[in-house]
């Protein structure tokens, strides 16, 4: 186990190194000027020089390279250059709004779909399931705007169970009032992929032998499903929500857009738009090592889940 | 014997007349009447996207052919609204040339606006399906959507499937130190969530129709690397590929001329879904304002419009932008889904 961890950890560091470069060299030679940014459209040419100077542009790349890398490692990002906050503080106070939406709809989102996949997997080939199906192929194939855009203006305007949009300092708050509207749509949305994969995933399992065999031993169908389906399945679900959790930390775009939650998402996307290189590259990079992390610990739950797991 | 000799001629007839993939793909695919459906659907969309590129329909999307937000003809004109107009002074007209500095220009303006002429053009009440904010023509400007929409999702996946099918083919044919290579590429893309990826690159391409293209194509080829590379590492070692290298064919000869046409099917699936994903992406990027530049239309600007529109009970738009894409969507993705059926039924349940 400890030797495996080392290994998959050793393995990590040119990935990473990877992901840093990558960064790097897009925002060096594809972004814009960042002197010409930061000084803004009225900037004399001393004063885009001295920026020049102040951010080490006019050093060799190698050396710019390394004062990435500095950056990376310390956490020390600096300050945005649209607000002048510390790209630090920025992550701590965006985060929480973030996870109190997202953590939600991740729960809610496999606690829901899984039975529904359950229950059309069971009845496989029946109208329902045919149904389930269409429907599903169909709605999936209007765009996530769509139901945001009708569910905001029916909900919260023309019927006002939920306030339009807004955000508070108290998180019961923030879950009670703002959020029930925003998770209801992202799971209602989520939900018709989420019950295709999963009815594949079960179907794939009910079809196997020992699914017959616990049926003829006598086993009632509750047990058959539960105890022996569920738990074989587990490993593809599994899969799925490891790759679904990276994007909690930062959220939907436009769940947090729609309904002004001062997230990281929507933070992420104000930078874009304002060219604020600082933000999105550290956003990038942490991301992408929260990523192979996360990864790391779902290989590690399938030995949980299934002791037959050989970890190599 | 006689029976022996028909058999025979039978097989002798079967070699000489063996049924093509593509012969094959085709039968199956006709024999799919959903996919048939779909198929011609899209052809239909093809079609109306051909003659809007011409020009030949919504040529003129930009103009203001009705009265802001006119609704739907079927809905009827809007009630007249109680105009608040400014009433108009009773008293007579000062003069105030003497103190007002701009009265000596008053004449030469005249003059000159004399030789431009101005056209009165009524604005319509009504139109088929309604106008938008600026009174323009919802549904030119949902055809005219249409176009950039799917332009964008096909060409962002021909440059990603030219993308990840060339590493692909590299990487599954070569192996050893190229492989090596182009999987850590791969994995630097894989490990960094998409629609980050997409952000970031936005955040450096800057805005228009070019830019998501290239955005999406950059970001969106590992998928397609990932199979085509499978796919060539199994294909690489087998009989007819052996063949062709006893015989003296190079590298890119058996990479292109033999492995590539027999994964195409391959290829040709992946990129159908490719497309779907695609287009919906481009409609979010464009809703967010990272898409198609102001003077262009997609459905995702006319979303983004449709949004205030909405709480003023202006439906129409909104609800063209959604028709529109759903059809075409589902049809393309049901398409898809016949094609792959019909291409190998064994690739049945991959999304």
């Amino acid at each position: 186990m400890a030797a495996y961890l080392i290994r998959r950890l050793w393995q990590m560091i040119p990935t990473l190194m990877g992901v840093v470069l990558l960064v790097f060299f897009l925002f060096k030679y594809f972004g814009g000027d960042p002197a010409e940014v930061l000084g803004g459209l009225n900037a004399s040419p001393d004063q885009i020089k001295a920026i020049r100077q102040q951010l080490g542009l006019d050093e060799p790349v190698w050396y710019q390279l390394w004062l990435f890398v500095k950056q990376i490692v310390t956490f020390d990002w600096g300050k945005s250059w649209a607000t002048n906050e510390a790209v630090s503080n920025l992550f701590a106070t965006r985060l929480p709004a973030t996870l109190t939406v997202m953590i939600p709809i991740l729960v809610l989102d496999v606690l829901l779909a899984l039975p529904i996949a359950m229950w059309v997997a069971y009845k496989r080939g029946s109208l329902t399931d045919r149904l389930i199906m269409v429907a599903t192929t169909v709605a999936l194939s209007i765009s996530f705007l769509v139901y945001v855009i009708i569910g905001q203006y029916v909900f919260g305007f023309q019927l006002g169970w939920f306030p339009v949009q807004g955000w508070s300092d108290s998180t019961l708050n923030n879950l009670l009032v703002y959020t029930p509207l925003p998770v209801m749509l992202a799971v209602a949305v989520g939900i018709a992929p989420q019950t295709r994969l999963y009815r594949s995933f079960l179907l794939d399992e009910l079809g196997q032998d020992y699914v017959r065999t616990a049926r003829a031993k006598g086993m009632t169908e509750g047990v058959v499903l539960f105890r022996h389906v569920l738990r074989n399945a587990m490993i593809p679900i599994l899969t799925n929500i490891g790759l679904q959790l990276p994007g909690i930390f930062v959220g939907s775009f436009l769940i947090e857009v729609f309904f002004s939650i001062p997230g990281i998402g929507r933070e992420v996307l104000l930078a874009v738009n304002r060219s604020d290189f600082p933000v999105i590259q550290a956003v990038t990079i942490y991301l992408a090592v929260l990523t192979m992390v996360i990864n790391l610990m779902t290989d590690l739950a399938y030995k949980v889940a299934d002791p037959r797991v050989v970890l190599k | 014997m006689s029976a022996v000799l028909s058999a025979d001629g039978a097989l002798d007839s079967a070699l000489q007349k063996s049924e093509g993939v593509w012969h094959a793909a085709w039968r199956r695919f006709k024999a799919d009447r959903v996919g048939l459906v779909s198929l011609i659907i899209v052809v239909a969309f093809l079609a109306l996207i051909t003659l809007s590129s011409t020009g030949l329909v919504a040529g003129k999307w930009q103009a203001e052919v009705g009265v802001p937000n006119a609704p739907p003809t079927f809905v009827g004109p809007a009630p007249p609204q109680a105009a608040g107009a400014i009433e108009t002074p009773k008293g007579p007209n000062v003069d105030l040339s003497a103190i007002d500095p701009l009265a000596p220009r008053y004449k030469e303006w005249e003059e000159r606006s004399k030789q431009f002429a101005t056209a009165e053009t009524v604005k319509a009440e009504t139109l088929p399906f309604g106008a938008d904010r600026l009174g323009r023509d919802v549904l030119a400007k949902a055809v005219k959507g249409t176009e950039i929409s799917v332009f964008v999702g096909v060409m962002a996946a021909l440059v990603a499937t030219l993308i990840g099918t060339l590493l692909g083919a590299f990487g599954g044919f070569f192996g050893g130190k190229m492989g090596d290579f182009l999987e850590w590429v791969y994995n630097v893309f894989e490990s960094i969530p998409n629609i980050l990826l997409i952000f970031a690159f936005a955040a450096v391409v800057g805005r228009g129709v070019q830019s998501v293209v290239i955005i999406l194509a950059l970001t969106g080829w590992t998928g397609m690397y990932r199979q085509v590379r499978a796919e060539f590492i199994k294909h690489r070692s087998r009989e007819y590929v052996r063949s062709a290298e006893a015989i003296g064919a190079s590298s890119a000869s058996r990479m292109f001329r033999h492995i590539l046409p027999n994964v195409s099917h391959v290829v040709l699936v992946r990129m159908g879904l490719l497309t779907v994903g695609f287009i919906k992406a481009e409609v979010i990027l464009s809703y967010l304002g990272l898409g198609v530049r102001v003077d262009q239309v997609s459905w995702g600007t006319m979303l983004a419009e449709a949004q205030s529109e909405l709480i003023l009970g202006h439906w129409w738009q909104l609800a063209a932008a959604t028709l529109f894409m759903a059809v075409f969507v589902t049809a393309f993705s049901l398409m898809a889904d016949a094609l792959r059926d019909a291409l190998d039924p064994k690739l049945r349940g991959l999304e």
